[in-house]
C-alpha cells in the first residue's frame, strides 16, 4: 500500500512522506524510545530482544544490524530518530554524514568547509 | 497594549549546546559563530523584552509520529528541557507565560488557524538552544517565554506561504494583546543542511544569503517557493527556514522593519548557520 508521490524525485534525498512514515514505524518507535537512559540501556543488554519488543521487520533489524544509515533510511527511519540510534554509539552527524556519503570522516568535514570558500 | 520590538534567528544546531556548555567561545571553530551573539546581546540591552516566542520545531523530544501537528503552541506556566538521547546537557525549565499563550490561541483561531494547544510541551534544542543564546540559561534570567513547534519531520510540511501568513496572524495576536509587555519573535533553525541520504553535508551558501538579504524588506518572494523548492535549495532539513519566514510574517503590517545586524558562517556542524536582528519600529 502507498500514497501518491507528492513531488519529483531529489537526487539522494529521500522525502520521509506518507509512505516512508507507514514503512517506517516500528523502527523510528524504538528509536524515539533512545531520549531515555533506560530504554538505551536495554538496547545495549539485549539488542535483538529489544527490536522485537517494537516489532521491527528483518529489514529493519539488519539495517540496525549493520549500523547503516543509508539502509535504515530505505527501511522507513526518519533521521531525527535514526540520530538518538547513532547517539547511543557516540556518532555525530559528520559520522552519519561521511558513512552514507562514502567519504572518510575527515574527507566529509573538508568537503564542509569547501561549501563556505 | 504589548509591543512587539522586533524579530531574532539563529541557527538551533544541537552541537552548539555542547560549545556553550563548554564555553567555546573564543575556540577557532566556533568564534565566528559565537561572536555574532554580543552584538545582539547588546540590542537586547536595549530593547529589554521580557517575552519570547520561540518559533521552532521539535526533533523527537516531544512529538513523535503517533501524533505529528502541523502548528503546536505552549499553554504552560513551564517549560522543561529533557535528555534527547544523545548527550547535549539538559539546561532546565524555562518559564512560560500562559495568558499570552491563550491570546494567542483565541487571536489566531479566529483567523482559521487550527493550533494544537499543549498545556505540558517539552522543548528540545531547537528551542533551547537559540534561548540559550540570546538570554543564558533559564536560570539565569527573568524571561518568560512561549514555544510554537511547526512540523518539519513528516512531509507535507506546512508551505512557505501558509508559515508566513500564520507568523502575520501570530503579529496580529500579539499587537493586540492588553498587557505592557514587550515581546520579542524568534525564528530557529536552518540555514542549508541536509543531513540524510547521499546527498548529506549539502550546504548552499548563494541561497542563504539570498534568503537573509530578501528576509527583511521582501519575505512575499520567499513566501512563494514550495515545499520542494526549499528541500532542494536548502536541503531536507534547511526546509526549517519555514520558521524563519513566520517570524518576519509577525512583524509584517507592525510597523517598519529595519536589519540590525547578521551573521553567517560555514560550517557549524553541518549547517550554514546564520544570525539575524529585525528592529520593528
Amino acid at each position: 500500500m502507498s500514497t501518491e508521490a507528492i513531488e519529483v524525485e531529489i537526487p539522494g534525498t529521500v522525502m520521509f512522506d506518507g509512505n516512508q512514515a507507514m514503512k517506517g514505524y516500528a523502527l523510528n518507535k524504538m528509536c524515539y524510545s533512545f531520549n531515555g537512559a533506560a530504554a538505551r540501556e536495554a538496547f545495549r543488554a539485549d539488542e535483538e530482544a529489544y527490536m522485537t519488543s517494537f516489532g521491527l521487520n528483518e529489514q529493519q533489524k539488519q539495517a540496525i544490524r549493520h549500523r547503516n544509515v543509508l539502509e535504515l533510511i530505505a527501511a522507513g527511519g526518519n533521521i531525527y530518530y535514526l540520530a538518538k540510534f547513532a547517539g547511543i554509539f557516540g556518532l555525530s552527524v559528520q559520522d552519519v554524514g561521511a558513512q552514507q556519503t562514502g567519504m572518510t570522516v575527515d574527507e566529509f568535514k573538508a568537503m564542509l568547509v569547501k561549501q563556505g570558500e | 497594549m504589548a509591543k512587539i520590538v522586533g524579530g531574532l534567528t539563529s541557527s538551533h544546531i544541537p552541537s552548539v549546546g555542547n560549545a556553550y556548555a563548554r564555553k567555546l567561545f573564543q575556540d577557532p571553530y566556533w568564534k565566528p559563530f559565537f561572536d555574532a551573539y554580543p552584538k545582539i546581546h547588546t540590542w537586547l540591552g536595549e530593547k529589554k523584552p521580557d517575552v519570547a516566542v520561540i518559533l521552532y520545531n521539535d526533533h523527537g523530544l516531544n512529538f513523535f509520529l503517533d501524533k505529528m501537528p502541523t502548528f503546536a503552541i505552549g499553554a504552560a506556566f513551564e517549560y522543561n528541557n529533557q535528555d534527547e538521547g544523545w548527550g547535549i546537557p539538559v539546561v532546565g525549565t524555562f518559564k512560560g507565560h500562559p495568558e499570552l499563550s491563550w491570546h494567542i490561541i483565541n487571536s489566531i483561531q479566529a483567523e482559521n488557524f487550527d493550533l494544537t494547544t499543549c498545556q505540558e510541551m517539552a522543548v528540545d534544542h531547537g528551542f533551547a538552544v537559540p534561548a540559550q543564546l540570546f538570554w543564558g540559561n533559564p536560570d539565569e534570567n527573568q524571561m518568560r517565554f512561549i514555544p510554537i513547534c511547526i512540523n518539519t519531520v513528516q512531509h507535507p510540511i506546512p508551505t512557505p506561504a501558509r508559515c508566513y501568513a500564520f507568523g502575520q496572524a501570530l503579529g496580529r495576536a500579539l499587537a493586540s494583546y492588553k498587557g505592557d509587555e514587550k515581546i520579542v519573535v524568534v525564528g530557529t533553525g536552518g540555514l542549508s543542511h541536509q543531513l540524510d541520504g547521499e546527498r548529506a553535508g549539502f550546504i548552499n551558501k548563494k541561497f542563504d544569503l539570498y534568503c537573509m538579504d530578501k528576509i527583511v524588506h521582501e519575505p512575499e518572494e520567499l513566501a512563494k517557493m514550495t515545499t520542494h523548492d526549499l528541500v532542494l535549495e536548502a536541503g531536507a532539513q534547511g526546509a526549517e527556514f519555514i520558521l524563519w519566514l513566520a517570524m518576519r510574517g509577525a512583524l509584517e503590517g507592525q510597523g517598519t522593519v529595519t536589519k540590525v545586524m547578521e551573521n553567517y558562517h560555514i560550517p557549524i556542524s553541518n549547517t550554514g548557520a546564520g544570525s539575524m536582528v529585525l528592529e520593528l519600529t
